[in-house]
Protein backbone atom coordinates (compact mmCIF):
# COMPACT_ATOMS: atom_id res chain seq x y z
CA UNK A 1 0.00 0.00 0.00
CA UNK A 2 1.06 3.28 -0.98
CA UNK A 3 2.17 6.20 1.72
CA UNK A 4 -1.24 8.11 1.31
CA UNK A 5 -3.23 4.91 0.87
CA UNK A 6 -2.20 4.42 4.46
CA UNK A 7 -3.17 8.16 5.40
CA UNK A 8 -6.19 7.69 3.75
CA UNK A 9 -7.39 4.71 5.98
CA UNK A 10 -6.56 6.13 9.29
CA UNK A 11 -8.46 8.95 8.02
CA UNK A 12 -11.31 6.85 7.41
CA UNK A 13 -11.00 5.53 10.60
CA UNK A 14 -10.78 8.50 12.50
CA UNK A 15 -13.60 10.11 10.94
CA UNK A 16 -15.73 7.13 11.72
CA UNK A 17 -14.75 7.20 15.48
CA UNK A 18 -15.37 10.88 15.12
CA UNK A 19 -19.14 10.37 13.71
CA UNK A 20 -19.99 7.66 15.89
CA UNK A 21 -19.15 10.24 18.75
CA UNK A 22 -21.66 12.72 17.27
CA UNK A 23 -24.07 10.29 16.60
CA UNK A 24 -24.38 8.81 20.17
CA UNK A 25 -24.83 12.29 21.22
CA UNK A 26 -27.59 13.08 18.62
CA UNK A 27 -29.09 10.36 20.35
CA UNK A 28 -28.23 10.57 24.24
CA UNK A 29 -28.01 14.33 24.26
CA UNK A 30 -29.82 15.54 27.09
CA UNK A 31 -31.41 19.21 25.16
CA UNK A 32 -32.34 19.89 21.68
CA UNK A 33 -29.66 22.16 21.58
CA UNK A 34 -27.29 19.80 22.15
CA UNK A 35 -28.46 17.81 19.23
CA UNK A 36 -28.26 20.62 17.40
CA UNK A 37 -24.89 21.46 17.74
CA UNK A 38 -23.91 17.72 17.22
CA UNK A 39 -25.40 17.03 14.14
CA UNK A 40 -23.62 20.31 13.25
CA UNK A 41 -20.09 18.85 14.03
CA UNK A 42 -21.28 15.46 11.93
CA UNK A 43 -21.92 17.66 8.49
CA UNK A 44 -18.28 19.08 9.31
CA UNK A 45 -17.34 15.67 9.41
CA UNK A 46 -19.01 14.61 6.30
CA UNK A 47 -17.63 17.76 4.15
CA UNK A 48 -14.21 16.79 6.17
CA UNK A 49 -14.91 12.89 4.46
CA UNK A 50 -15.88 14.89 1.02
CA UNK A 51 -12.60 17.14 0.56
CA UNK A 52 -10.53 13.56 1.67
CA UNK A 53 -11.64 11.70 -0.52
CA UNK A 54 -11.35 14.18 -3.62
CA UNK A 55 -7.76 14.59 -2.01
CA UNK A 56 -6.96 10.98 -2.37
CA UNK A 57 -8.09 10.15 -5.67
CA UNK A 58 -7.44 13.33 -7.38
CA UNK A 59 -11.26 14.18 -8.76
CA UNK A 60 -13.38 17.62 -8.27
CA UNK A 61 -16.99 15.91 -7.98
CA UNK A 62 -17.35 16.56 -4.32
CA UNK A 63 -16.44 20.37 -4.89
CA UNK A 64 -19.91 21.88 -5.26
CA UNK A 65 -21.58 19.75 -2.68
CA UNK A 66 -18.87 21.16 -0.55
CA UNK A 67 -19.37 24.57 -1.43
CA UNK A 68 -23.18 24.69 -0.58
CA UNK A 69 -22.76 22.51 2.13
CA UNK A 70 -20.92 25.45 3.88
CA UNK A 71 -23.08 27.94 2.64
CA UNK A 72 -26.43 26.47 3.26
CA UNK A 73 -25.49 24.16 6.74
CA UNK A 74 -26.27 26.83 9.10
CA UNK A 75 -29.99 27.52 8.31
CA UNK A 76 -31.03 24.12 9.78
CA UNK A 77 -29.39 25.44 13.57
CA UNK A 78 -30.42 28.49 12.95
CA UNK A 79 -34.29 27.52 12.91
CA UNK A 80 -34.37 24.80 15.30
CA UNK A 81 -32.35 27.52 17.64
CA UNK A 82 -35.15 30.49 17.11
CA UNK A 83 -37.87 27.68 17.48
CA UNK A 84 -36.79 26.78 20.90
CA UNK A 85 -36.56 30.09 22.13
CA UNK A 86 -39.68 30.27 20.69
CA UNK A 87 -41.57 27.76 22.27
CA UNK A 88 -40.30 28.31 25.50
CA UNK A 89 -41.25 31.81 25.99
CA UNK A 90 -44.72 31.11 25.36
CA UNK A 91 -44.75 28.11 28.14
CA UNK B 1 6.44 9.94 -0.57
CA UNK B 2 7.46 13.95 -1.82
CA UNK B 3 7.52 16.49 0.11
CA UNK B 4 3.63 17.36 -1.06
CA UNK B 5 2.13 14.35 -0.43
CA UNK B 6 3.44 14.20 3.25
CA UNK B 7 2.46 17.70 3.96
CA UNK B 8 -1.24 16.52 2.49
CA UNK B 9 -0.97 13.78 4.62
CA UNK B 10 -0.29 16.20 7.79
CA UNK B 11 -2.89 18.82 6.40
CA UNK B 12 -5.44 14.93 6.40
CA UNK B 13 -4.34 13.57 9.26
CA UNK B 14 -4.88 17.54 11.45
CA UNK B 15 -7.87 17.69 10.26
CA UNK B 16 -9.16 14.41 11.07
CA UNK B 17 -7.70 14.46 14.28
CA UNK B 18 -10.14 18.11 14.46
CA UNK B 19 -13.11 15.99 13.66
CA UNK B 20 -12.21 13.31 16.61
CA UNK B 21 -11.29 16.13 19.14
CA UNK B 22 -14.97 17.54 18.88
CA UNK B 23 -16.74 14.29 18.83
CA UNK B 24 -14.61 13.90 22.55
CA UNK B 25 -15.54 17.21 23.41
CA UNK B 26 -19.11 16.81 22.41
CA UNK B 27 -19.02 13.76 24.46
CA UNK B 28 -17.36 14.34 27.54
CA UNK B 29 -17.81 18.25 27.85
CA UNK B 30 -20.74 18.69 30.76
CA UNK B 31 -22.70 21.67 29.35
CA UNK B 32 -23.86 23.19 26.17
CA UNK B 33 -21.51 26.19 25.99
CA UNK B 34 -18.42 24.39 26.38
CA UNK B 35 -19.99 21.56 24.04
CA UNK B 36 -20.29 24.79 20.80
CA UNK B 37 -16.62 25.70 22.12
CA UNK B 38 -15.79 21.88 21.02
CA UNK B 39 -18.38 22.06 17.67
CA UNK B 40 -16.35 24.78 15.98
CA UNK B 41 -12.97 22.66 15.88
CA UNK B 42 -13.66 21.13 12.83
CA UNK B 43 -15.73 23.33 11.46
CA UNK B 44 -13.53 26.27 10.80
CA UNK B 45 -9.88 24.69 11.52
CA UNK B 46 -10.55 21.09 10.49
CA UNK B 47 -12.17 22.22 6.89
CA UNK B 48 -9.15 24.58 6.62
CA UNK B 49 -6.92 21.82 6.31
CA UNK B 50 -9.08 19.34 4.71
CA UNK B 51 -9.52 22.14 1.68
CA UNK B 52 -5.60 22.86 1.85
CA UNK B 53 -5.37 18.81 1.37
CA UNK B 54 -7.23 18.96 -1.34
CA UNK B 55 -5.34 21.96 -2.98
CA UNK B 56 -1.78 20.57 -2.28
CA UNK B 57 -2.94 17.20 -4.29
CA UNK B 58 -4.80 18.53 -7.45
CA UNK B 59 -2.51 21.90 -7.67
CA UNK B 60 -5.00 23.66 -10.00
CA UNK B 61 -5.09 27.64 -9.46
CA UNK B 62 -8.46 27.13 -11.09
CA UNK B 63 -9.62 25.35 -7.85
CA UNK B 64 -8.63 28.22 -5.61
CA UNK B 65 -11.50 30.79 -6.05
CA UNK B 66 -14.04 27.30 -4.66
CA UNK B 67 -11.81 26.61 -2.01
CA UNK B 68 -11.59 29.95 -0.74
CA UNK B 69 -15.67 30.61 -1.30
CA UNK B 70 -16.28 26.91 0.77
CA UNK B 71 -14.25 28.23 3.44
CA UNK B 72 -15.02 31.86 3.56
CA UNK B 73 -18.71 31.15 3.90
CA UNK B 74 -17.98 28.32 6.30
CA UNK B 75 -16.40 31.46 8.03
CA UNK B 76 -19.24 33.29 7.79
CA UNK B 77 -22.25 31.16 8.62
CA UNK B 78 -20.70 29.25 11.89
CA UNK B 79 -20.97 32.26 13.72
CA UNK B 80 -24.81 33.27 13.14
CA UNK B 81 -25.42 29.52 13.92
CA UNK B 82 -23.58 29.54 16.63
CA UNK B 83 -24.97 32.92 17.70
CA UNK B 84 -28.24 32.07 17.42
CA UNK B 85 -27.69 28.25 19.42
CA UNK B 86 -26.20 30.39 22.17
CA UNK B 87 -29.14 32.54 22.48
CA UNK B 88 -31.30 29.95 22.72
CA UNK B 89 -29.79 28.13 25.38
CA UNK B 90 -29.16 31.07 27.68
CA UNK B 91 -32.81 31.87 27.64
CA UNK B 92 -34.13 28.26 27.81
CA UNK B 93 -31.87 27.83 31.42
CA UNK B 94 -29.82 24.98 29.63
CA UNK B 95 -27.17 26.98 30.79
CA UNK B 96 -25.36 25.71 34.20
CA UNK B 97 -24.37 29.28 36.17
CA UNK B 98 -22.18 26.82 38.37
CA UNK B 99 -19.62 26.03 35.94
CA UNK B 100 -19.30 29.81 34.70
CA UNK B 101 -17.01 32.29 35.98
CA UNK B 102 -17.70 34.88 35.07
CA UNK B 103 -21.78 35.93 34.03
CA UNK B 104 -21.52 39.75 32.60
CA UNK B 105 -25.12 39.37 30.86
CA UNK B 106 -26.59 38.07 34.13
CA UNK B 107 -25.85 41.24 35.55
CA UNK B 108 -27.50 43.04 32.86
CA UNK B 109 -30.54 41.33 33.02
CA UNK B 110 -30.74 41.56 36.48
CA UNK B 111 -30.34 45.36 35.82
CA UNK B 112 -33.21 45.46 33.55
CA UNK B 113 -35.60 43.20 35.60
CA UNK B 114 -35.05 45.62 38.56
CA UNK B 115 -35.71 49.01 36.32
CA UNK B 116 -39.28 47.21 35.24
CA UNK B 117 -38.79 47.01 32.35
CA UNK B 118 -38.48 43.53 30.17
Amino acid sequence: MTGLGTVGVIVAVVLSLAAAGTIYRIAAGPSLLDRVIAADVLLAIFGAALATDMALKHHTDNLALLVVLSVVGFIGSVTVARFVAHRKEEA
Amino acid sequence: MNVVDVLTAICLLGGAAMSLAAAVGLLRFPDLMSRMHAATKPQVLGLFLMLAAVALQLQAWSLLPALLVAWLFQLLTVPVSAHMVGRAGYRTKYRRPELLTVDELNDVVEAVVEEGGA
